[in-house]
């Protein structure tokens, strides 16, 4: 790795933490930015020659704090700007103040700025869009890309979010337990957010997606590096490893969906699920669950069949009717009434999903599991309305084509009956 | 002699890597792997999944059993090598070579006292 890539991943990891900071001097996020950037381009002169200092967030944070108190003394003409050498040397003479002055605020820093983008004003897609452009610096471009719309758009997208956020009170004081734990909640929903935007790709748009589900693993692990013993941190970052580890195998040669159990799974990536089982067999101690954590000991239980027909649906079923009680809705009951339908077969599925037919009147995935139970039945004729109604609301053509495989199924096998 | 190559480096850093970058620094250090393989000087060697999936167990009594690494530093300990060398210079070089593959971190290196192999099979599922 070249001098340049090392930087690049310094200034990168070092970012959250440099422009939480900068953010907490100047009490506004644009000086904040600027703040950094600055100290960027001078870290990406200065490193080179003299080595990246050992402490990059504490140098960015020092040399941008100057550097813009430098832009405000030059505004007022009071004082010259002072010669770059004195700026470069700043690693060695005032590290250690760094670290008095940072060391104990690097939570709170991180935190903040990672929930000033969770405002509850900001629409979902405006909360992702901030957090990515502040918390992780990808550019616009990146973003724009990933989101599959115009660069014009996102940076549109981005000033409209920034400027609510300027008109909102950011709360600078450090958080007493309560507001913490609920600024953590709130975080870990938005990051949750951006893994889903990257993991709900339809064909075709897989790969310029996975950069968000990337970002979001990178901010769960940033995250838990903060509060190291909450389960349901660990439980988010297991739960998007797992999910992420199968990446691979989602999608066939031609950018079509494949169902987890046609999925290859020699092309999951071991190293996540090593990391994603470590993560929830440690939360699982804490004897405190939640949503997450029970999201991720199902992802944990398909991780760890070898095989799809090694799955123990019989205790996903279970985590399922936990999540129930936990987080009550009917997308969680359908996905309940799959594990019945593998664990204890169809009949009892249906009658399960039965009470839904209104609540999800509108969901393609609904159709799709009953017509499926119906199929397993005999009730073939019923099987095709469900069917029907499915591809009628398929999002993506790829949808429509796993269900019309079911009914040409269906089909061949009426004309064998039939015969 | 027998020597331990602690490998500490900044997690964030090394977790901000592409996949891309991932492999190319794998890449080179395994050609300094390759190398002592061949000249049988390379012991063991792993990889560890980030501080944050670590566990500690401090023995007091009874034992109280904490989230997160040993120490809380800005480099994190995140594999090591044993490698069986003539002496301390050597085990310099070859840190050397391994650091022009993987530069940024440092290694630390420590004589070993006791070395048992142990009887996991190679190749032995990791995770």
């Amino acid at each position: 790795m070249n001098d340049l890539t090392w930087i690049d991943a310094a200034l990168t990891s070092a970012r959250p933490q440099a422009i939480g900071a900068l953010l907490r001097y100047f009490r506004d996020l644009d000086t904040a930015e600027e703040a950094y950037q600055d100290a960027c381009l001078r870290a990406l002169k200065a490193w080179p020659e003299n080595g990246p200092p050992r402490d990059p967030a504490a140098w960015l944070i020092m040399v941008g704090r100057n550097a813009a108190l430098d832009g405000v003394r030059k505004k007022s003409r009071q004082t010259e700007l002072p010669p770059e050498e004195t700026i470069s040397d700043v690693d060695d003479v005032e590290t250690p103040m760094a670290e008095r002055l940072d060391g104990s605020h690097y939570r709170d820093d991180i935190l903040r700025l990672m929930f000033i983008c969770c405002h509850p004003d900001l629409p979902p897609s405006q909360q992702i869009a901030l957090a990515l452009r502040i918390v992780s610096g990808l550019s616009v471009r990146q973003i724009a890309k990933a989101f599959l719309v115009g660069e014009a758009a996102m940076e549109q997208r981005i000033t409209r979010a920034k400027a609510r956020i300027a008109k909102a009170e950011v709360p600078f004081e450090t958080p007493g337990p309560a507001d913490r734990a609920e600024r953590v909640a709130a975080v870990a929903r938005m990051v949750y957010l951006v893994f889903n935007e990257g993991y709900s790709s339809r064909s075709g748009e897989a790969e310029a997606r996975a950069p968000l589900c990337d970002e979001a693993i990178r901010l769960a692990r940033l995250l838990l590096r903060l509060f190291q013993t909450e389960p349901e941190i660990m439980g988010l970052a297991a739960l998007l490893l797992l999910q992420h580890a199968r990446a691979d195998a989602r999608f066939d040669a031609a950018g079509e969906v494949v169902l987890l159990d046609d999925q290859d799974r020699s092309l999951w990536n071991r190293d996540m699920i090593a990391e994603g089982l470590a993560l929830i067999d440690k939360a699982l101690r804490h004897r405190r669950p939640g949503p997450y954590q029970v999201q991720a000991a199902v992802a944990a239980l398909h991780a760890r069949a070898g095989r799809a027909e090694d799955t123990d649906w019989a205790q996903i079923e279970a985590l399922y009717a936990n999540l129930e009680i936990m987080q009550p809705s009917p997308v969680v009951t359908l996905n309940r009434a799959v594990a019945v339908s593998k664990a204890r077969g169809p009949a009892e599925a249906l009658a399960m999903i039965e009470p839904l037919a209104e609540p999800l009147s509108g969901y393609f995935y609904f159709f799709g599991a009953r017509g499926a139970f119906l199929l397993q039945l005999g009730r073939a004729r019923e099987a095709r309305e469900a069917f029907d109604q499915a591809i009628a609301l398929a999002n993506t053509a790829s949808e429509a084509a796993h269900i019309r495989q079911q009914l040409d199924r269906l089909m061949k096998d009426s004309a064998a009956a039939g015969s | 002699m027998l020597y331990a190559l602690l490998c500490y480096n900044p997690e964030e850093v090394v977790y901000s890597w592409t996949k891309e970058e991932d492999d190319a620094v794998m890449a080179r250090l395994d050609v300094v792997h390759q190398r002592l393989l061949k000249q049988g000087k390379m012991g063991p060697s792993l990889r560890l999944l980030p501080t944050t999936a670590a566990t500690t167990l401090r023995k007091t009594d009874p034992p109280m059993v904490i989230d997160g690494p040993f120490a809380e530093t800005k480099e994190q300990l995140l594999g090591f090598y044993v490698i069986d060398v003539a002496d301390l210079e050597e085990a310099l070089g070859v840190a050397r070579d391994l650091a022009k593959a993987n530069p940024g971190g440092a290694y630390e290196i420590r004589p070993l006292r006791l070395f048992l192999p142990g009887t996991l099979p190679e190749g032995v599922q990791a995770g």
